[in-house]
């Protein structure tokens, strides 16, 4: 059986929709407030009726225009790699600094998608972050925190 | 009105401001194509700058870093689809398929030639009807800002694609539901936080934008690395192409100008429009008047796509510093910057500016023009090497198009919950993307989600609770008209054309 994966997407919205709608309900608001004509509930509430009416109707009707991925031809583990590769430079940032994770991302980054020239990867990383680092915080003067550049001195 | 154009004349030539607008022009481009960076940032950083100049040379760099920031968000939006300032969204509709199909340098052209066009038609706009523009937007009411907002968002869904309004409706709802995470603006309850303290603030535009275009774009890209059909767009991707426009694209560009810039410069009058809201309508109109064979271009590289909204961003601009410097009310976020940065030079913006600082009302003006003419003069013979970007091969592109999407997060919050919710996000975006569920509706009504809630309640309490106001004003009830009939109008021709079929 052909699974139509709209009418899926679809049917998680409808119930992403509902749980919208039900946390909408749960929206503490003063006790003042509780009958006036808007309070902090109203709109989202609108918009829960709204999500559940359009995916309702999209599930219902007839979907003419059936779109066909062909799974087989997509990427999927390199575009997983660069994703888990993004997760642990949203980890490392905070504690290690800008500077090293952001270079290591794109390092990592060009060896997953397949590139080799190291020269260049070297170049487009670490000199190329450095560059950058020194236009947003020597020039534009926006603060960047960097635990490791300080712990060697380069950074005051 | 002559004597103030020869004051705002002799104010906006001399030497000195002359080198602001050109400095500020260049220095906006550069910041402006940093995805993440947009003219409020840029003219946030000008602000300590500009304290030693008097206040017409401040607000003259000012404004020149406005509308270059403008134009490099449009670059880095046909490049990269990554549009880092949201004026320049839509933008990228077609502006980047073009890119795709090796007509990059072609698209570039389009894109500042509109921009120049636009800002001149609006310059000149503002030189007449700067005063009584000021009365115009002051008879606009919480309704019918609702209402325009209504019209917005389902002209939006409707023009999105052939066949997609329910999913373009769906991503609407999606957007609005996002711009509702957060404090409410008048109880400061907190919404759909979880309690968590990262989401109390909300969700940051920048953040949205760049999970569902940029960075989304990129996975897509390697996700369909082996697809046949997008290899060979890849290929093309590295032709620039010439920069010429010929002479059929240019009686395209005649038609579409003229009446984007009148929609853009309306709409950036309005306080709280700006440039997003009449880039996005200026599109969905010129969408809706062209031909039928013309239509089936839009969104896959249409001169007419991407000369609207450029032409209306660059208007809206120039309009959204009348209700700043009449009213003393900020057209869009950018113009709350500079009036911040006008009452720091002790300058009163209000009906009597033109009157008590009749230098600083015309010489910005005066320079708006200015600002346009150096723009253009700057920017089209640097469009093939900033083209150059697309030569760039894939392996480095992507992890460069993540990096300055993380990094742009980054430089904001100082928070890597914000890069966790921006790949999660941006996940999800590429699957939905994968069954052609549209983004572009998704971010208008992110945009719109604040100001549209905030409106509805003014409405709904000044009429005690009753949907009334809907119809209570003419001006109200036609604009809902003209959304119903839109409605109607995309209903009858998809059945229409199912029954021909």
């Amino acid at each position: 059986m052909n699974i139509n994966t709209t009418k899926v997407i679809s049917l998680l919205f409808f119930i992403f929709s509902a749980f919208y709608l039900y946390t909408a309900y749960q929206i503490q608001v003063f006790a003042f407030d509780e009958n006036a004509p808007f309070n902090a509930r109203t709109f989202p509430i609108y918009l829960g009726y709204a999500g559940l009416f359009f995916s309702g109707l999209k599930l219902i009707l007839p979907d003419p225009n059936t779109i066909k991925v062909q799974h087989k031809t997509l990427e999927y583990k390199k575009t997983l790699i660069l994703i888990i590769i993004a997760i642990i430079y949203g980890a490392t940032i905070l504690k290690v600094g800008y500077f090293f994770t952001t270079s290591l991302f794109l390092f990592s980054s060009y060896y997953f998608l397949g590139e080799r020239r190291w020269v260049l990867m070297f170049l487009l990383s670490f000199p190329f972050v450095a560059a950058f680092m020194y236009l947003l915080h020597g020039v534009l003067d926006i603060y960047l925190r960097d635990p490791f550049l300080q712990s060697i001195g380069v950074m005051g | 009105m002559i004597e103030g154009i020869l004051i705002g004349l002799t104010t906006a030539l001399t030497l000195q401001n002359i080198l602001m607008v050109m400095l500020g022009c260049f220095f906006g481009t550069i910041i402006g194509m940093l995805p993440g960076l947009g003219p409020m940032t840029a003219i946030a950083l000008m602000i300590p700058i500009t304290y030693g100049f008097d206040p017409a040379t401040g607000l003259i760099l000012m404004a020149g870093v406005y509308y270059g920031a403008v134009f490099g968000g449009s670059t880095s939006s046909i490049l990269l689809n990554a549009p880092g300032v949201p004026g320049t969204v839509a933008t990228s509709f077609d502006g980047y398929p073009m890119a795709q199909q090796g007509k990059a340098g072609k698209a570039l052209a389009i894109a500042a030639w509109s921009s120049f066009a636009g800002g001149t038609l609006s310059a000149i706009y503002l030189l007449f009807m700067a005063p009584s523009l000021s009365k115009v937007s002051l008879s606009f009411r919480s309704p019918d800002y609702f209402a325009l907002m209504i019209l917005g968002l389902t002209a939006i869904a409707a023009f999105s694609s052939k066949g997609q309004f329910l999913k373009a409706m769906m991503m609407v709802v999606l957007g609005l539901m996002l711009a509702s995470v957060g404090q409410d603006s008048l109880s400061d309850i907190t919404r759909f936080t979880f309690n968590n303290m990262n989401l109390t603030d909300g969700i940051s535009f920048v953040l949205v934008v760049m999970a569902t275009f940029a960075m989304s774009e990129a996975l897509t890209i390697i996700l369909k690395r082996n697809d046949p059909t997008s290899a060979a767009k890849q290929v093309s991707l590295t032709e620039l192409g010439s920069i010429k426009i010929n002479k059929e694209e240019r009686t395209k560009m005649y038609k579409t100008i003229p009446r984007s810039s009148v929609i853009g410069f309306l709409i950036g009058v309005l306080p709280g429009a700006g440039a997003t809201i009449a880039s996005f309508l200026a599109y969905g109109m010129e969408r809706n008047i062209v031909n039928d064979e013309e239509k089936e271009k839009f969104g896959k590289g249409s001169v007419n796509g991407l000369s609207a909204p450029e032409t209306a961003n660059n208007a809206a601009c120039s309009g959204s510093f009348v209700p700043m410097l009449t009213l003393g009310i900020p057209g869009s976020g950018t113009t709350a910057v500079m009036l911040g940065a006008l009452l720091g030079f002790g300058v009163q913006p209000g009906p009597r500016l033109y009157m008590t600082n009749p230098e600083i009302f015309w010489s910005i003006i005066m320079s708006m023009y200015i600002g346009m003419v150096i723009l253009l003069i700057l920017n089209l013979p640097l469009i093939p090497y900033i083209a150059r970007i697309l030569a760039v091969p894939k392996n480095y592109l992507i992890p460069l198009i993540l990096f300055f999407s993380i990094t742009g997060i980054y430089v904001m919050s100082f928070n890597n919950f914000d890069i966790y919710l921006m790949i999660g996000i941006a996940v999800v975006a590429t699957f939905m993307r994968l069954y052609d569920f549209p983004m572009p509706p998704l971010i208008l009504a992110f945009v719109l989600g604040g100001l549209m809630e905030e409106n509805l309640r003014r409405s709904l309490l000044l009429s005690n609770g009753s949907w009334e106001f809907l119809w209570d004003r003419t001006l109200t009830a036609c604009i809902l008209l003209t959304t119903i009939l839109i409605v109607v109008w995309h209903i009858y021709k998809t059945m229409f054309k199912k029954t021909k079929g």
